[in-house]
């Protein structure tokens, strides 16, 4: 090969190289301000939980909704085979409903007291895997009227696609 | 001259052959299932008033073919075909034959063994967990069993790769590996590496909790050891199609790879960087903290370097091929390719369709961004791209001209095998754009459709999912012309296969390479340390924690 040649195959390979690390690079600090600097952030270490004792572990030996200060809301919530439990453990309905009014802010904290579940509310930010032996907490502002659909969003058994919620903001 | 190549390593191009069989059943199989579960989406199993799921034998749940569906196609389809292609290929490169075939087909056996071990389970519905069997969903031991067989055998791949490459550089000291020699050699030490993570959790959490020996499990442990073979999976199903991309499709295409060193460094990045990124698949998880997984958010963008190196690599390729043949100008050199060669076509528009994949993978690498589309349709989507079209359809289409090339056959109708890849390509941008605006919009993946209650709620869902059942289609009759291709070849093709291997010469050869290039340990080394940096804090912070306390459940 020329010498000519061979310049130029370096100056193309260079001139590609450099924006390979450049959009990366430019990706990552993106994130990074969005996550760190303004607070989206994603779950994080809850401490653990006994599964086969969730029942009497507080807060989920009483899940449901709570008020626990102006305009926030503590949502507890149970996933198990193949519901979710929002409300007193003899409840047996399976789709659950939570109403809040608008502009609350709600922090769930779920866990799970068999297998594996996936917990997303539909048009917020929230989206949790929901662990045995792990709790997951995430907090959302509901400004926007409406129903909040959440579906169970990992296998959980034959009945997963039956697992599901609504919140409803008023 | 043909009939020289085609003899030249029979008895490897036999053990090729017993490797692709394997897969093959596997896509059918697995494909099949496909186009029930688009059909359940698309609302059309009601209509049709057939129930697929009690009306075929050995088929229970949406789920049990679901995991029929993953287990098929992400392990036995990929692992199968790549373990035979990779093997071939570097005897072909190096021009040496296998050292021991006895331990080749020994390999094959075990591989073989354990997929059959696993099949048992999951066709008598006891091992409904999908291909994730994520704990403590407990399925039948002989799934455990078989499956780490299957993954654990593939190391006997590298070693046969590594005992011919031995072979050859005792032949040829201080020469450069040849270039698909060395991709292959890199696939197989970042695979044998990256399920280190599988088989721990097999042999340490899974196995022994299948068995009854230890009452409980700790599934974010499990979780994490899965990740952490889980996702450099991706790119060993990748790489192979990489190494056709580089070394093959540009002599096909009549032209030369634009720069060997460079392809060298990707695929070296590629080992580098493939492993300590699994945390990006639990972002959503709790009990891990933020910096790990922003660690592997970083290390992930990373990897998206040597794939933007390849774009240009590959790119630069076709356009030399593309000039070759007498294009000119900025794009029109893009009409000249041999559009009319199916095995380029198919891989060209793998090419393309991957584009997309990796756009929406980078949304899913994205930390905080990936709460959108964590666990909805969307990755769904994003899979379908990569894995069921970036690497099946080039496998197609090598196997377009492999086939013919091993067993001497022409292949029957390149004609119905472009239609088949245009249809693939159809299909499949159809089926995974609605996919993808599904996700968007929170609709969840492995979840039966068809038959969710809220469903009903979401008109919006709706209005897209018939383009599942439309796209889902395309791809079945696309797959039914595929097969028929193949065994038409196999059998009804009289002409003589007129197919080289193809060997890409490459405009910056090998010999612009630096050494450094060309040595294994300081790679090796340099893998294991960032893997080390990656995961040991998080396996430490897990470990201290551990709690064997969840028992099993079978809710299927």
């Amino acid at each position: 090969m020329q010498r000519s040649d061979r310049l130029s195959i370096y100056l193309y390979e260079f001139a590609w190289i450099l924006p390979s690390i450049a959009i990366p690079v430019a990706m990552i600090v993106a994130i990074a301000l969005s996550s760190f600097a303004m607070g989206i952030n994603v779950q994080a270490d809850y401490g653990r939980i006994d599964p086969t004792r969730v029942n009497e572990t507080p807060p989920f030996d009483r899940p449901g909704l709570r008020q626990v200060g102006p305009n926030r809301y503590e949502a507890v919530i149970v996933a198990e085979i193949w519901r979710w439990i929002a409300a007193t453990p003899d409840d047996k309905s399976r789709r659950v409903e939570l109403t809040v009014p608008r502009g609350s802010e709600v922090t769930f904290i779920v866990t799970s007291r068999d297998v594996l579940h996936g917990l997303k509310i539909q048009n917020t930010a929230i989206n949790m895997m929901i662990i045995p032996g792990q709790i997951a907490r995430a907090t959302a502002k509901f400004d926007i009227p409406g129903e909040y659909l959440f579906v169970c969003h990992e296998y959980c058994g034959t009945g997963h696609h039956f697992m599901y919620g609504v919140l409803r903001v008023e | 001259m043909t009939t020289e190549r085609v003899h030249r390593y029979p008895a490897e191009g036999r053990l090729a052959a017993a490797y692709f069989i394997v897969a093959l059943t596997a896509l059918a199989v697995g494909g099949l299932m496909g186009t029930f579960q688009a059909l359940n989406y698309a609302g059309i199993d009601e209509i049709l008033g057939f129930n697929f799921y009690s009306d075929v034998p050995f088929i229970y749940s949406y789920y049990q073919a679901l995991t029929l569906h993953g287990v098929l196609l992400v392990l036995i389809w990929t692992t199968f075909f790549i373990c035979g292609f990779l093997l071939y290929v570097a005897v072909h490169s190096l021009g040496t034959p296998l050292p021991s075939l006895r331990f080749a087909w020994a390999t094959f056996g075990l591989m073989l063994f354990g997929l059959l071990l696993a099949a048992v389970p999951i066709l008598t519905n006891d091992a409904t967990v999908l291909f994730t069997f994520y704990p403590p969903m407990k399925a039948s031991p002989l799934y455990y069993f078989g499956l780490t067989l299957v993954v654990v055998a593939t190391w006997g791949v590298l070693a046969s790769l590594v005992q011919t490459y031995l072979v050859w550089r005792r032949q040829h000291p201080g020469v450069r590996t040849p270039l698909a020699a060395f991709m292959a050699l890199v696939t197989m030490t970042m695979w044998t590496i990256s399920t280190a993570g599988i088989a721990a959790q097999m042999i340490f959490l899974m196995i022994p909790w299948s068995l009854g020996v230890v009452q409980g499990t700790d599934p974010l442990l499990a979780r994490t050891l899965f990740w952490f073979t889980g996702h450099p999976i991706v790119y060993f199903w990748l790489l192979p199609a990489y190494l056709s991309w580089y070394t093959m499709v540009p002599k096909q295409a009549g032209g030369r790879l634009f720069s060997d060193p460079m392809a060298r460094v990707s695929f070296l990045l590629f080992l580098l960087l493939s492993i300590p990124v699994g945390l990006h698949h639990q972002y959503a998880d709790p009990g891990i903290q933020h910096a790990m997984k922003f660690l592997h958010a970083v290390f992930t963008f990373g990897v998206f370097f040597p794939s933007l190196l390849t774009f240009f690599n590959v790119v630069a390729s076709l356009e030399n091929a593309g000039r070759a043949r007498g294009g000119t100008g900025w794009l029109s050199w893009i009409v000249k390719l041999p559009w009319g060669n199916a095995s380029v076509t198919a891989q060209l528009l793998a090419m393309i369709l991957f584009a997309f994949g990796g756009i929406s993978g980078l949304v899913n690498a994205s930390y905080n961004v990936n709460n959108v589309v964590h666990n909805t349709a969307w990755v769904v989507g994003h899979f379908h791209l990569t894995v069921g079209t970036a690497v099946t359809l080039t496998f197609m289409g090598v196997l377009y001209w492999l086939v013919p090339y091993l067993s001497g056959k022409r292949l029957f109708s390149n004609r119905i095998a472009l239609i088949q890849a245009w249809m693939w390509f159809i299909g499949m941008a159809i089926f995974s754009n609605a996919l993808h605006r599904l996700g968007l919009l929170g609709m969840p993946r492995r979840s039966m459709i068809g038959d969710a209650p809220y469903l009903a709620l979401q008109p919006e869902w709706q209005n897209i999912l018939p383009f599942i059942g439309v796209g889902g289609v395309l791809m079945t009759i696309s797959g039914l012309l595929f097969f028929a291709v193949l065994i038409l070849t196999l059998t009804a093709s009289k002409a003589p296969a007129n197919v080289e291997f193809p060997r890409a010469e490459a405009v910056s050869g090998p010999e612009d390479a630096p050494a450094i290039l060309d040595r294994w340990r300081p790679w090796i080394v340099g893998a294991l340390v960032l893997i080390a940096i990656a995961y040991v804090p998080p396996l430490v912070a897990q470990l201290a924690t551990l709690s064997l306390t969840s028992p099993g459940f079978r809710p299927w």
